[in-house]
């Protein structure tokens, strides 16, 4: 097809040139080309589907995604979670002091703990989130109300924070660092979870507070300003802490490597959610010994230093710990999802095989009867 | 208030389609310059192709309802042919091949003689009043002519340019301003009289006997179409002044002696009803004192400053009076190529022919009748002035009955059948033809009373739709016009379409919907005005049968899917409104909201809707009936849009709603890591532009290398962009927002799997819907393979009608 195509343009060429000096030659370039793309030929695969076709399709999708969705059920299902809430709502509750007695300027953080029980215990890795509830974290106006270049280490940026950070971007005549709404509203209240052993002791759980955020957010993405390994104290010099924060940015941690703007629960906060429920993650226990699960089962008390208010907006504060499996948290959705979908194409393609066997007989015999 | 207002009014405004208009006119744009570049509209004796003077009514014609002809030039080819000629009542017929079936003719010789013999004398004096009768000139530059020939041959060899060549060399000697003219002066020269040309006002003629005859001419009585003749008074080498006159026969047989008449009327009301353009030639010998009163005459009236055309035309009535027949002519004005194919291909395809000529109603009785617009048993109704004037009682009354009469016969007794298939074979069993000529006509739209002139209108119309073809005769240009602004304004205001080549047709086609020229012999004036151009009418059946048809299909499907991919573009984003305290947060990066129309979802539609072959071309043009599959806007029908529309509702809430419910637990990652609220987007995102990519993917039935690639290419586009704009802590930039959140998501087993899952939920309705469809698939595609071929059939046998050739085909 092409090659003759080409032929033709070769020879319609050496025709209009020496055409023009016959005189013809205006005329004879009007000449349509006769290239499979001009003259809608393109050589075209025209599928056709046919319930032949398709038939086998849905046996497919039916055989493929139910055992997937099974795996997924199954793997949500081994997924061990526990939640509690220690809002504080209730009378009852322990935390209930603290919610109802919270105020900003307390120089004396509020503490409460809350006992509770694992009916199972943990074997591998437990991860601790805190959630909160009715939350707007996703509200446009929240959502803006940061300075990347700030939290990226940008000199200038720490100075002069983005508009966007308005009305957190300076206090008292000092650019905040880290600026906007978000930082501001920091979680901050500190969890900590202790065994109660059967013979009456408290045995403290060690909480790991790295690894809990994105790595390019962590080596990337945020980055304290000046030069590595200098004075984080000095390099924030000049700036103020956000208003609600009780401690300036530079102490969030001790640990070098995680203070300041790479600070991970920071980092962690920063990474609005979705949805105005949400769960974002603490701290993870690492299991320590092969032998033993990571948390068995037994009494726990969790400490709570009660900095965090949400009755205000009527949102509820809770504390999860949750093994994680290849799929991530417990989440039956996908599935049933799944199984679902599996199972109504596989039922589809059975109806549809015997509507179809039925029809392709009727069909035959009409074809004979002509 | 009025902010949050304002956000909304940005957040949604894509569900107002505003990338559709840029898509629609690349589209058409593009998209007409496949018409251009077809090379079947190319025609190789004009060299030239279809021209397309507008890009906005490509998706037009293939909603033609109504096609109004031009006759002359357009279902004809206006190449006239002296067929016969009638002297003194007896008929001279010259054939050159002897396929006739009568058998009778004999080949050599120059004159045939069919039964008897005229006079010699009488013979001469006819030839003579052909030569001379005229306003021909002989063309002289007939030796560059030929030069020019050899050189092209030259240059090409090639055998078909060749043979295009040479006709024009066969009558290079004349030029006139009527084709009629150079046919008569042909037919004398076959004859064996021979025009030479005007030298300082002596006409010379070569007769029989190789002689050269010169003639003074004196005067030219013009031709003009009220008069509907011509003229020429001559004085001979002897002294005689002699007038010719030629003229159609209604305007020469009150003007000659009456006992002459009837021989040969007989022979012209044949000839007109064979579809011939018949003249008739009388002489008269003029005394010199008749001379001189005609002369000055003339002169007095040439010279008059006012009222000069009035004068002239009382002279001219003076001369032509009492002469003397001599005998008729016929000339044939061939059918264009496959005109009777194009008209069957057009009327099954469910439109309406209508022919509108300024010719006389036998004429072109007999061009529908050849044309099979008319078949023989269709029942012709007739209203005309002769039919109005039958009944011998006042032509307004007349009109009344006739009006009220054909709408009972053709619209209230007409068989019930509505649209469909069927119709058309049913139709062609029988049918109504109507016709009506333009005294008749002026006399329907400009009744005496204004009421009675409404229903006129009115019982026409419907008669005239009832009709399979109508024919409209005798018309002035600006009548043609008005017939189609009647049509076009009528209810469910159909789509017309004007065909005609000449400057007489300017007007309906500027009047019509779709206005189409034909690239004839009278000048550019047609294919000026038009919107399309073509060489040819048999080009015609492509334009709208294929062109039109796929044209049509496509910006249906481009608009409706735009508006099916903007809904649920947004709807989600509407969706998350509820989530996030109606604080208008979109839910995809500007980066995605501004992309979405220009880049990821736009190439594959523009690709689709300017290839997209649903059915190919070779069957649409074989099977006319699937025009009628479209007919009526088919496919931008409200069922069709709510289709779409649900399509889209049902998408975004797949979308919405599945990530929403994955997110219930936002810990998706396998080392416990949550997602935020632009991983949500994100996800979104990727499920909705696989979606209607794939989407598109299934609806399309011709994949060529650029839909395969555009299509395949937005896809990875989408996810190289998304890596690159992911990928990059951009400079300049206060927001990292979407910094690895794609990398990060495609990370993640469970956003993977709710991917694929939503991919694959969302066109699973689309999947089944066409398995179902299918069982009624190949057995109405079976049905339409088998109508046409049985239509195709009936056209050869009606084209080749008495031909032994149709027996052997129909064993």
């Amino acid at each position: 097809m092409m090659a003759s195509s080409y032929k033709d343009e070769d020879g319609h060429i050496s025709v209009s040139g020496s055409g023009a000096a016959a005189g013809g030659g205006s005329l004879r370039t009007k000449k349509p080309e006769n290239t499979a793309f001009k003259q809608q030929r393109l050589p075209a695969w025209q599928p056709i589907l046919t319930a032949g076709t398709v038939l086998p399709a849905f046996f497919i999708i039916g055989l493929i995604f139910i055992p997937i969705g099974i795996g997924l059920y199954v793997t949500s299902n081994n997924i061990k979670e526990f939640e509690i809430d220690y809002t504080g709502v209730d009378m009852s509750s322990p935390c209930f002091n603290c919610s109802k007695s919270f105020s900003w300027n307390s120089t004396k953080p509020c503490t409460c703990s809350i006992p509770f029980h694992l009916d199972q215990s943990y074997e591998s890795n437990v991860f601790m989130y805190y959630g909160l509830s009715n939350f707007y974290q996703n509200h446009r106006r929240y959502v803006k109300s940061r300075d990347d270049s700030q939290l990226n280490g940008n000199e200038k940026s720490l100075e002069e924070p983005s508009k966007e950070c308005e009305p957190y971007a300076k206090h008292d005549n000092k650019p905040i660092a880290p600026c906007g709404a978000i930082a501001n509203s920091m979680f901050n209240d500190t969890l900590e979870l202790f065994y109660n052993d059967p013979n009456g002791t408290k045995i403290q759980i060690p909480l790991t507070a790295t690894g809990i955020a994105w790595w390019t957010d962590k080596h990337v993405k945020f980055r304290n300003p000046g030069v590595e390994n200098m004075n984080l104290t000095a390099v924030f010099q000049g700036t103020t802490k956000p208003v609600n924060w009780h401690r300036p940015v530079y102490e969030l941690d001790t640990d070098p490597d995680n203070n300041g703007f790479i600070n991970e629960d920071f980092i962690v906060w920063m990474r609005t959610a979705a949805l105005p429920t949400f769960r974002k993650l603490y701290r993870i226990i690492q299991r320590r010994n092969n032998m033993l699960p990571t948390l068995p089962r037994g009494n726990y008390t969790l400490e709570v230093v009660y900095n965090y208010p949400v009755r205000s907006f009527e949102g509820r504060k809770r504390m999860i710990l949750s093994t994680i499996s290849w799929m991530g948290g417990k989440n039956p959705f996908l599935g049933i999802a799944y199984i679902t979908v599996g199972s109504v194409c596989f039922l589809l393609g059975v109806v549809l095989l015997i509507i179809h066997h039925k029809y392709g007989n009727r069909n035959n015999g009409a074809d004979i009867s002509h | 208030m009025f902010t949050d207002f304002l956000s909304f009014m940005v957040l949604f405004n894509f569900i107002i389609p505003v990338s559709m208009y840029v898509t629609v006119e690349m589209q058409k744009f593009l998209g007409s310059f496949f018409i251009t570049w077809d090379k079947d509209f190319f025609d190789p004796e004009i060299k030239e192709g279809a021209l397309v003077n507008t890009s906005d009514l490509n998706e037009e014609l293939g909603q033609v309802e109504y096609i109004f002809t031009d006759k002359t030039g357009t279902l004809t080819q206006n190449n006239m042919e002296f067929i016969e000629c009638c002297i003194d009542g007896f008929q001279y017929r010259h054939r050159e091949d002897s396929s006739e079936l009568d058998g009778v003719c004999v080949t050599d010789g120059p004159v045939n003689k069919v039964q008897q013999k005229a006079g010699t004398e009488r013979e001469e004096l006819f030839l003579r009043a052909l030569c001379l009768c005229h306003t021909v000139q002989v063309k002289e530059s007939t030796k560059n002519g030929r030069d020019q020939i050899d050189q092209i041959d030259q240059v090409d060899g090639l055998g078909a340019d060749e043979e295009v060549l040479h006709p024009p060399q066969k009558e290079r000697g004349f030029i006139a301003s009527s084709p009629d003219e150079i046919a008569l002066v042909q037919g004398a020269m076959r004859y064996g009289f021979t025009f030479l040309g005007l030298e300082s006002k002596n006409m010379k003629i070569l007769n029989r006997n190789k002689d050269v005859e010169t003639y003074e001419l004196l005067h030219v009585l013009n031709f003009d179409p009220v008069r509907r003749r011509m003229s020429v008074m001559v004085r001979s080498k002897t002294g005689d002044i002699l007038l010719f006159c030629k003229g159609a026969d209604s305007s020469i047989f009150p003007r000659v002696r009456q006992e002459e008449v009837e021989r040969i009327r007989m022979h012209v009301e044949r000839n007109a009803t064979d579809g011939y353009r018949t003249l008739c030639v009388a002489y008269k010998h003029l005394s010199a004192e008749e001379y001189a009163n005609a002369d000055a005459g003339l002169r007095e009236a040439k010279l008059a400053l006012q009222d000069r055309e009035e004068k002239l035309m009382d002279v001219y009535n003076q001369v032509e009076t009492e002469m003397t027949l001599i005998g008729a002519t016929a000339v044939e004005d061939q059918l264009q190529d496959e005109a009777a194919q194009t008209m069957e291909a057009l009327q099954v395809a469910g439109m309406k022919v209508w022919v509108l000529t300024g010719d006389k109603m036998e004429t072109a009785k007999s061009t529908c009748y050849a044309c099979g617009l008319f078949k023989k048993n269709t029942e012709l109704l007739e209203l005309t002035l002769r039919t109005l004037e039958d009944g011998g009682r006042r032509r307004e009354e007349r009109l009344h009955d006739l009006l009220l009469e054909y709408h009972k016969k053709a619209v209230q007794d007409a068989p019930p059948a509505k649209l469909g298939i069927t119709r058309s074979w049913s139709v062609a069993s029988h049918g109504f033809g109507f016709i009506i000529d333009g005294a008749s006509l002026s006399m329907v739209l400009s009744s005496s009373s204004e009421s009675n002139s409404s229903l006129y209108k009115n019982l026409l119309l419907q008669i005239c739709q009832n009709c399979t073809a109508v024919l409209c005769c005798r018309m002035a240009p600006l009548q043609k016009a008005q017939i189609v602004r009647l049509v076009k304004n009528s209810k469910g205001s159909p789509i017309t379409l004007s065909i005609g080549d000449g400057a007489n047709d300017v007007s309906m086609i500027l009047e019509a919907h779709v206005g189409i020229g034909i690239k004839g012999k009278e000048g550019r004036q047609a294919v000026k005005n038009s919107d399309y151009a073509i060489p040819k009418l048999k080009h015609l059946k492509k334009l709208l049968l294929a062109h039109g048809h796929l044209y049509y299909v496509r910006i249906a499907h481009l608009v409706q899917y735009f508006f099916y991919k903007n809904l649920c573009f947004i709807l989600p984003q509407f969706l998350y409104q509820f989530f996030c305290g109606f604080s208008q947060q979109p839910l995809y990066d500007a980066a995605y909201l501004t992309m979405y129309n220009i880049c990821f979802t736009s190439m594959p539609i523009l690709a689709y809707s300017l290839l997209e072959q649903h059915i190919c071309i070779e069957v649409l043009l074989d099977n006319s009936t699937l025009y009628r599959e479209i007919a009526k806007n088919a496919m931008l029908r409200w069922k069709l849009f709510l289709y779409w529309t649900a399509l889209g509702l049902f998408h975004g809430l797949v979308f919405f709603f599945g990530v929403r419910f994955l997110f219930s637990n936002p810990a998706l990652q396998d080392n416990g890591q949550v997602f935020g609220n632009w991983s949500y987007g994100t996800i979104v995102f990727t499920v909705l532009v696989f979606t209607v990519t794939l989407k598109l993917a299934l609806v399309t039935r011709h994949w060529t290398w650029i839909n395969h690639f555009v299509i395949w290419g937005s896809l990875a586009f989408y996810v190289f962009f998304s890596f690159f704009w992911g990928g990059i802590i951009w400079p300049f930039l206060r927001h990292q927002r979407l910094y690895f959140v794609f990398a990060n998501m495609l990370s993640s087993v469970s956003a993977w799997l709710v991917i694929i899952l939503l991919i694959l939920l969302s066109l699973l309705p689309e999947i089944l819907l066409v398995v179902l469809r299918k069982p009624r698939g190949p057995h109405a595609r079976q049905m339409k393979r088998r109508l046409p071929s049985s239509g195709t059939s009936t056209i050869f046998m009606l084209s080749q009608t008495a031909s032994t050739h149709s027996f052997s085909w129909s064993d």
